[in-house]
């Protein structure tokens, strides 16, 4: 395989330069310029304005498949104690819009054992149909046997979307499934796009710890598979609808299963619901101490928010481990995110930056934090925030 | 026993900086290192090692200079370590890197005495590409059991107990048999730091072997772009939602401005 750039067409216009994410091209003297940081991943030709750019692959017989057999958009759903994980209603609003613009049906898949008087429920969130596949052993999420069972079943009705929620448990069975099927899987979705052209699925996708997007598509095989991040799209209205609902029993036995469950541990579910808070207002180590962090508890409660914090202040044991926000805690994208004494690593930035608007108080004005900041305020927090509770508990009053 | 570690090199994530001026990215020194989660998957491999005797193994798909990486893994005390290294390998999805990467692990368990004995650790995820699939792709290719996110480890004669995440609120304990992959979390463990005779050995008694697509002997519509059935369309930097403002003045003028701001935009 080889990269190389047509001298006579390229312009130096350095559009490749900016595409890339490995440092793989440069400008010399007016011209772009490969090196060996180059990964091939083809994200500088669809930036080229003059079509300069030619990755030249050896040309294999691959059995090119038809894609037109494939048709119809699935999603997958989980669960966990009789309860389903809501990514797989938020997936069935944008697969029913995926669908639309197809013309074809929108399946939900679902594997357990007691979801009989569910499925009635289910098909209010607006599929066409429902298949539920059935076993006692199913109560529980098993690895080896969502992969069985959902690769049998992909192979024999052929749909062309798959959408799968990115969680632990998605990300889990999904990339085994893509590889029985030999089918393109793109990871942790924030974006569904159809191009109407070709019917592919354009996949969009924070890259680099949420510093960079890619646009990822799966031109030449089927079914295009996407996990999807949860709580980016919404759940549909619920609507009274005529839905096929088709129940499919397996044997599974356990002295088959690959692993074996040996315990659940269920940590204390917490009243800290940090994923579908309004207001949250975090704390990071410029707060100082642990005692200082009762002025920002101080600030959450007037603003009727939940608090939350930074890895550091968790480490420090100023706050609870499930108030951390970041890449290894929570990811959150209420109304109003209120950073202090927040430097924005970018650890703590993928799990926050979705907010609706982000206020950010830090001394330090070249703390990355700013670079995500609809409101920035430069200063001392210890200052600020006291007169900040004052300003808010008038306004209160004045309602 | 053999354990395998795999390893990736990937760009220091913290240094991947978009300039908010131009809006473009900084790239400028970016140095690379090892993926931060592989460091636990090597220190777990390194534990497994002293508590009941292994081989460890570290593999490593990438360009020549990913050698660096593995010199690091070996310093930090890695038994072996291979470098798949050829431009046939390159612009490989996950579907094609796990292809490759179990192309080298069936090929040395070939002169191993006990063909099932072995382990396979890989980080979660890695910082860049980030889609965590290269262990569930890895495990099926090699057709073994796969726990994923497991911040505990535990090795009883052949059997593994290990602690998997599902939710932030739920843990699973979950017991399998040799062979089985795993990919760990960096809760699992703190990695070690090589020591100075580690880093000696490194460069003096250890080596790197590089193997290419003629020594492994691929199906060439398996790796590489041929082998990858997703294809990165375009790359951008994400937009920012809103201009930003910067609230000046005292303290008291700051607090008015901002609830006033906070008003209009229907928050307060
Ligand atoms: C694999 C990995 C995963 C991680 N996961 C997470 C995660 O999930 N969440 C997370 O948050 N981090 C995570 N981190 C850690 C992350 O890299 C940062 O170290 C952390 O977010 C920094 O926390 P901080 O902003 O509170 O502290 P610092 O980076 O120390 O920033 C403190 C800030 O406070 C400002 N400040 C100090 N005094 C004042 C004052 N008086 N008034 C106003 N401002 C002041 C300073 O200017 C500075 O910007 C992770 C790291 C790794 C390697
Ligand atoms: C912007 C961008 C987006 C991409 N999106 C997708 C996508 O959605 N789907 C897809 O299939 N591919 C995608 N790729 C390709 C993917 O990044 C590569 O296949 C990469 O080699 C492995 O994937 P990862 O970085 O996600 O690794 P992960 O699966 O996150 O890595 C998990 C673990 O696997 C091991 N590992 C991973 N790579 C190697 C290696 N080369 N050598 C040794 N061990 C390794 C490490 O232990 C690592 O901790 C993308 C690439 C780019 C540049």
């Amino acid at each position: 395989m080889s990269i190389f750039i047509d001298d006579e067409l390229c312009t130096g216009c350095g559009n490749c330069v900016e595409n890339c994410a490995f440092s793989g091209i440069e400008i010399i003297d007016n011209k772009a310029i490969i090196n060996e940081n180059c990964s091939f991943c083809g994200a500088c030709l669809d930036g080229c304005p003059v079509n300069a750019i030619l990755i030249e692959r050896e040309e294999f017989k691959i059995e090119k498949i038809d894609l037109s057999q494939y048709r119809g958009v699935w999603v997958i759903a989980e669960h966990y104690k009789n309860i389903v994980h809501p990514v797989a209603f938020q997936l069935l609003g944008k697969g029913g819009e995926l669908a639309k613009e197809l013309g074809v049906n929108l399946t939900f898949v679902i594997l357990g054992a007691d979801f009989d008087d569910r499925l009635e429920d289910f098909s209010l969130y607006g599929p066409d149909k429902i298949i539920y596949i059935k076993s006692p052993i199913l109560k529980q999420y098993y690895s080896d046997l969502y992969v069985e069972a959902l690769s049998d079943l992909i192979i024999k009705k052929k749909p062309e979307i798959i959408l799968i929620g990115a969680t632990p448990t998605g990300r889990d069975f999904a990339p085994r499934v893509a590889k029985r099927l030999n089918a393109g899987l793109t990871a942790d979705c924030t974006g569904l796009e159809i191009d109407q052209n070709t019917r592919n699925l354009l996949q969009t996708r924070p890259t680099f710890g949420g510093t960079l997007m890619a646009t990822i598509r799966t031109p030449n095989s089927r079914p295009q598979m996407a996990t999807v991040r949860p709580g980016i799209f919404q759940s549909p209205e619920r609507m009274r609808k005529k839905t096929a609902i088709r129940k499919i029993e397996y044997n599974f036995k356990e002295e088959d299963l690959v692993t074996k469950i040996i315990k659940v541990i269920d940590k204390e579910r917490s009243s800290v619901n940090l994923e579908e808070a309004e207001i949250i207002v975090a704390g990071g180590r410029g707060v100082g101490s642990k005692e200082n962090f009762e002025m920002i508890e101080e600030l959450a409660e007037v603003l009727g928010a939940e608090l939350g914090g930074s890895r550091v202040t968790v480490e420090l044991n100023w706050l609870d481990q499930d108030r951390q926000i970041g890449q290894t805690g929570k990811t959150v994208s209420p109304k109003l995110y209120i950073a202090c004494g927040i430097s924005g690593a970018i650890q703590h930035l993928v799990g926050m930056q979705n907010s609706e608007i982000i206020v950010a108080i830090n001394k330090d004005r070249k703390a990355p934090i700013f670079n995500v900041a609809h409101y920035g305020i430069v200063g001392d927090l210890h200052e600020i925030v006291p007169v900040l509770i004052e300003e808010i508990k008038k306004n209160k009053n004045k309602e | 026993m053999k354990v395998f570690v795999c390893i990736k090199q990937v760009p220091g994530v913290s240094e991947v900086r978009i300039d908010p001026k131009t809006n473009t990215l900084v790239r400028e020194g970016i140095p690379s290192i090892i993926n931060p989660y592989d460091k636990n998957a090597i220190e777990l491999a390194l534990t497994i090692k002293e508590e009941n005797g292994a081989e460890v193994i570290a593999i490593s798909m990438g360009p020549p200079q990913a050698e660096e990486i593995l010199r690091e893994a070996l310093s930090m005390g890695v038994d072996k370590a291979f470098l798949l290294t050829d431009k046939a390998f390159a612009g490989a999805d996950t579907l094609a890197t796990s292809y490759t990467l179990a192309l080298a692990i069936k090929r040395i368990l070939k002169s191993a005495k006990n063909k099932k004995d072995y382990l396979v650790i890989l980080g979660a995820q890695a910082i860049d590409g980030d889609t965590g699939q290269v262990g569930p792709e890895l495990a099926e290719e090699l057709d073994i059991p796969q726990i994923t996110y497991v911040q505990k480890f535990e090795l009883k004669e052949n059997k593994i107990i290990v602690e998997r995440i599902f939710r932030t609120e739920e843990v699973v304990i979950i017991e399998t048999q040799l062979p089985a992959l795993l990919s760990v979390l960096r809760e699992i463990n703190i990695p070690r730091f090589p020591t100075m005779s580690g880093i000696v050995d490194a460069y003096t008694k250890k080596e790197v072997i590089s193997l290419d697509a003629n020594e492994l002997k691929p199906d060439k519509r398996k790796i590489g772009l041929n082998g990858s059935m997703t294809e990165v369309w375009k790359i951008f930097i994400p937009e920012r939602k809103a201009e930003q403002i910067i609230i000046k003045g005292t303290n008291e003028e700051i607090a008015q401005e901002l609830c006033r701001n906070l008003k209009n935009d229907k928050i307060l």
